[in-house]
This record gives C-alpha cells, structure tokens and sequence, in this order.
C-alpha cells in the first residue's frame, strides 16, 4: 500500500478527511479502500444540503465487482459535492487524496475531530485488518 | 443433470471438512419460533402416467369456454411457432443461467426482448423481465421512492388500477413503510380526472401512477396527468397493456418530460391464459433511473479480441453482491416466458401488434354496440376505451355470468366484486380472436337471459 499523506485524518471505515481550516472538512475514501474496491464505475453522491450524523450512509461508490456505502465520518452539513465524479469515477482510484475527493461537510462540532485516526493509527488497523 | 448436484456422500464430505455435524447446524443462529413448519400437505411422488392424467383432469376443469373475460389477462391469438420454437431444448429453460456468460444464445435473446421492450415504451432501459405485472409495479413503487431518497414515502395510487394490482402493491410496499393513497374515478367518464388532483398539489408524494387503458378499459388522460406529476417533483410510473402501446402514445412520450418508469403484464405478449399463470411482469425505465432497477440486466459488450457478445451488467444492484442494500430480492426473470414473447414479438413486428390491437378495439366496439341494443345496457362510462368496455345491465350480474356460463360463456368480470358502488356493471372484452358469429352468440344468449328476468310477471294469475 502506498504512503499515507500526511496532515490527513481517518475514519475506521476507511474515509479520510482533511481539515479546512474553516469550519469544513473535505471527505475521501482512502486508496486502501478505493484498492480493495477495484475499478469504480459509479459514485452516488451525497445530496448538498443534506445534515450528516455521524456514522450514517450518505452515498454509495460501485465498482464492477461490489457496491459499498459510504459512512459519513463526522457530524456535519454537506457544502459541497463532487460533480466530476459522476461522470468519472475512476478519478477515485487514479487519485484518491487529490481529485477525487467526495463531499464536504461543515462540522456540527470541530471537536468531533479528535475521535479520528491519524496516518500511523490507521495504518496500524489496516496492517491488522490485513492480518 | 439433477437441480441439486450433491450426493450425500459430497454433503458428508463437506460437512467433515468444515467440522459441522449435519446441515441442519449451519442454521442454528434462525430462532426456532421463525422456522416454517415441514411441509405436511405435499403430496407423495407421481409416476409420469399419473401426473399426465392428473394434469389432464384440471386441464378439463377450465373448458373451452367462449371468452368474453379480460380483466388484466387477455386471450390472443398465439402463431404455432412461438412455443414450437421456445419448447426447443437450445430455448427451454425457465432460469437465468447462473454461469451466464456461458450462454451467449439466452443472452442474447434476453438482450432482445429489452431492445423490443424499449422500443416498444419508449424508455431508455428495460430489465430481462419479474414474475407478474402487479409484482412489476410494486417494484417501479419501490424504485421511485428509493430515487427520491427518502423525502416523500407515499405514492398515488388511483382505483382506476387494476384491484389485484393494488392489493399487491400494499402487500409488498407497506411493510416497507411505504403509504400508499387511492386516487378516486370520475363516475362518469371512468377515468382520473387531472382537474381533481390539484387537492393533491404540494402533497410529498414520490410517484403518481397511471394506468393505460385503465382497469375499466378507459384511456386516462397521461399527457395532463404526467405534466401535473412532474410539475409537483413526483415520478410518474406508467401501468400498461404492451399491445395497447402499439396504438396509444407510449409512456416515454407521455406529456412533455415522458413517464420515468414503465411496467405492466407480459401475458398478452404470446402465452396463453394458462388459467392464471406462469406469466411475466417488464419494467423498464429512464437511464438516469437504472441503478435503482431490480432484476436481470443484459447488456452488449466488446471481448478481450473485439468480438460483440452479451453479459449481465450492473449486477451490483443485485443481492448476490449487495445483500441486505440490493435493490430488490428478485434476482432473477421468467426466462422461458420471455423467450416466447421475444419470438411472439418477433413474428408479429410493430405492424402486426398494431393490426392486433386495432382488431380487438374493433371487436369490442362491435360487441358493446351490439349489447347496447338489448332494452336496459348502456355504457357505464362515457370516455373512449381500447378493448374493455363496463357496461351497466338491467339484472344481477353474478346471476347473467352464471346464466351464460351454462351456454359455455365467459361473459366477462363484475365489477361489483372489488367495486361496489358499480354492482350492476360487466366489464367484457373481445379480443382478435372473436368472430361475428361470436358477438352474435353473446348477443342472443344475453338478450335472452335478460328478457327471461325482466319479464313483468304476468297479470293474470291462474285461477287453481
């Protein structure tokens, strides 16, 4: 698995997220994820506008072998989708940190930030994940 | 090769293998109050010369009556070379192959049936076909509540569809939180009227559907109904008879943004009444609305040295990869119905589903006229039909059907039986398959029925 980008958090299932600085947060999935996925044909994004909890299901991303939700990490309203990856959803794949971003969410609580993994947690779960 | 390919000996292996005791264990998590009991009521084993017999014995039961009974199954006329062709042992399969793509010729055939059924709905998309018409709409319910993501969980439900449709509908939606609110008819014409929706404007629903013709045989008004859907941000989900869209508008056209989904009863499309089944139900539906369609879905690709073939797509709508999120438990289609209504279709082409259906508007124009000229039977509605007319009788309805039954006549359906206020009304059919000597005959058997009940007692009594 490549590196894990720095200054980024994580989410046990297997979300990033970066901090904006400005009250939002910008949402992925990792390149773990995105790997053990597969080629992705299809994103469906969450709507903007839309009050996220923590945890819930607010898309679902869909490769040629298997379709999974994605968990919003954090609690929060979602400010901003990414309209290019409906009609390129291997933009996750080719670059799942950069261009292929999914949502962002302007948190209910700044604080909740503190319950994500940083780059060395999360890849001491996948490391055990992978057993 | 048997359906269950394990001997017991292979079941004996496995188990050991895996270090559980009897098949029976792997299911020890289902509570034991959940488990069905043992199926007591099926019978033992027939030999063939017994099933043969026995199944000859309720082929009798039906007759050979003469068939003036629509009512959502219809008789047509079948060409001796559509199950001629599907009985043959390439085509004779009632299952999707599990290892598909080993099966390019039922693809291929299944890919067909979806262009014809696109075509002829003018969709975008069509699925290799579920079990009934009325399971077909429960899931078009399910997929435009599924499309508007849980911000409107009721859908408008006129009592101009069929009443199996609706009840099957409220068995498969409602337990899934699904509100399910009946339009009223208008008495006169049978029909929605789209004036008396605007009580409805602004009313969170997700669909709205529109059957066409409608149970009644009546043609709703689809372009005002689908206009005044889509301007409350409803979809519109259109219940038809597929030989009615080779003469009426088809959903894809309807009003100015077109019917987003598409489904109905495949019977008319080449099998026989079968007294009730197996039939099959198509959905199709709007591109931008594929990934909530359930079912088997073929599509065409390119191989790996650039030669065309056929593979199921999209199947991570499907619960063998999406399990409890799938779309749909259906995961599978009427393979063997399908294959005689894509050779049907085949034989008959646009031009002759079109000559079809002009024939049985024809014959049932001719055999409404005809019954009108008795004293006391008048049309029920005013509004224009395709092949089902109600027609209102001066004498109790179950009493004719029974009258007429006696002269092997199946006069048609008595719409008092799910509508009470029409007691009274016989909806009857003529299909292509009624000849003038056939309307004649209900004709005169009617005539007669009616005459012997409304006779005024006579007015001189017998002196004893």
């Amino acid at each position: 698995m490549s590196k894990l980008p720095d200054g980024l958090q994580y989410s046990s299932s297997h979300e990033w997220v970066q901090d904006n600085g400005d009250g939002t947060v910008t949402v992925g999935i990792t390149d773990h994820a995105q790997a053990l996925l597969g080629d992705l044909v299809f994103v469906e994004l969450p709507e903007v506008g839309k009050q996220l909890s923590t945890g819930s299901e607010c898309g679902v991303v869909e490769s040629v072998k298997a379709a999974s939700d994605i968990f919003s990490p954090l609690a929060g309203e979602v400010v901003a989708v990414n309209q290019d990856l409906s009609r390129a959803p291997e933009v996750i794949n080719q670059t799942p940190y950069g261009d292929g971003w999914i949502f962002r969410l302007r948190l209910a609580d700044p604080a909740e930030m503190g319950t994500l993994m940083d780059a060395a947690a999360y890849q001491a779960m996948v490391d055990a994940e992978q057993g | 090769m048997p359906f269950v390919p394990h001997t017991p000996d292979d079941l004996t292996a496995m188990l050991r293998r895996i270090g559980v005791g009897s098949i029976e264990a792997l299911f020890d998590e289902i509570p034991a109050e959940l488990l069905a009991a043992p199926l007591e009521g099926v019978p033992p084993a027939l030999s063939e010369m017994e099933i043969g017999r026995l199944m000859a014995q309720r082929g009798r039961q039906d007759g050979q009556p003469l068939c003036f009974l629509g009512a959502g199954a219809y008789e047509h006329h079948i060409p001796a070379a559509v199950w001629q062709l599907a009985s043959r042992g390439e085509l004779y399969s009632a299952y999707t192959p599990y290892q598909a793509e080993a099966s390019q010729g039922t693809l291929q055939l299944l890919y067909e049936f979806q262009s014809m059924m696109t075509a002829l709905m003018a969709m975008e998309v069509s699925n290799a076909s579920l079990y009934d018409g009325a399971s077909a709409l429960a899931e078009a319910v399910l997929m435009a509540v599924r499309a508007n993501r849980g911000r409107a969980h009721r859908v408008l439900l006129p009592r101009t569809l069929h009443p199996a449709y609706r009840r099957v509908v409220r068995s498969i939606t409602e337990p899934q939180g699904i509100g399910l609110v009946e339009l009223p008819y208008d008495p006169r014409g049978g029909h929605i009227d789209p004036e008396s929706l605007d009580d409805l404007s602004g009313g969170d629903f997700a669909a709205l559907v529109v059957p066409q013709p409608n149970f009644f045989g009546v043609l709703e008004e689809a372009d005002a109904l689908t206009d005044w859907a889509h301007r409350q941000g409803m979809l519109v989900i259109a219940a038809v008879n597929p030989i009615a869209m080779a003469v009426l508008v088809p959903p894809g056209e309807w009003g100015s943004g077109g019917a987003d989904i598409a489904c109905g009863e495949g019977q008319p499309l080449g099998i026989p009444l079968s007294s009730g089944g197996p039939y099959f139900g198509f959905l199709c539906c709007k591109a931008a609305l594929v990934r909530q369609l359930p079912g088997r879905l073929v599509g065409r690709t390119l191989d790996r040295d650039g030669n065309p073939g056929f593979t199921l797509t999209l199947q991570a709508r499907e619960q063998h990869i999406r399990r409890s999120k799938a779309t749909s438990n259906i995961c599978t289609n009427q393979g063997l119905m399908v294959t005689a209504a894509t050779i049907h279709l085949a034989l008959l082409g646009s031009e002759g589903l079109a000559r079809v259906a002009a024939a049985c508007h024809g014959n049932t124009r001719r055999l409404s006229e005809r019954l009108c000229t008795i004293p006391g039977v008048e049309p029920l509605f005013d509004r224009p039909v395709l092949h089902e007319q109600a027609l209102r009788l001066p004498a109790p309805i179950p009493e004719v059907l029974r009258s007429l039954a006696a002269h092997n006549i199946l006069g048609g359906y008595d719409l008092g039986l799910e509508y009470p206020e029409l007691a009274g009304a016989v909806l009857v059919c003529a299909t292509e398959m009624r000849t003038e000597e056939d309307l004649a005959s209900y004709h005169d058997k009617l005539a007669r029925i009616i005459a012997t009940r409304t006779q005024p007692k006579c007015p001189v009594q017998p002196k004893i």
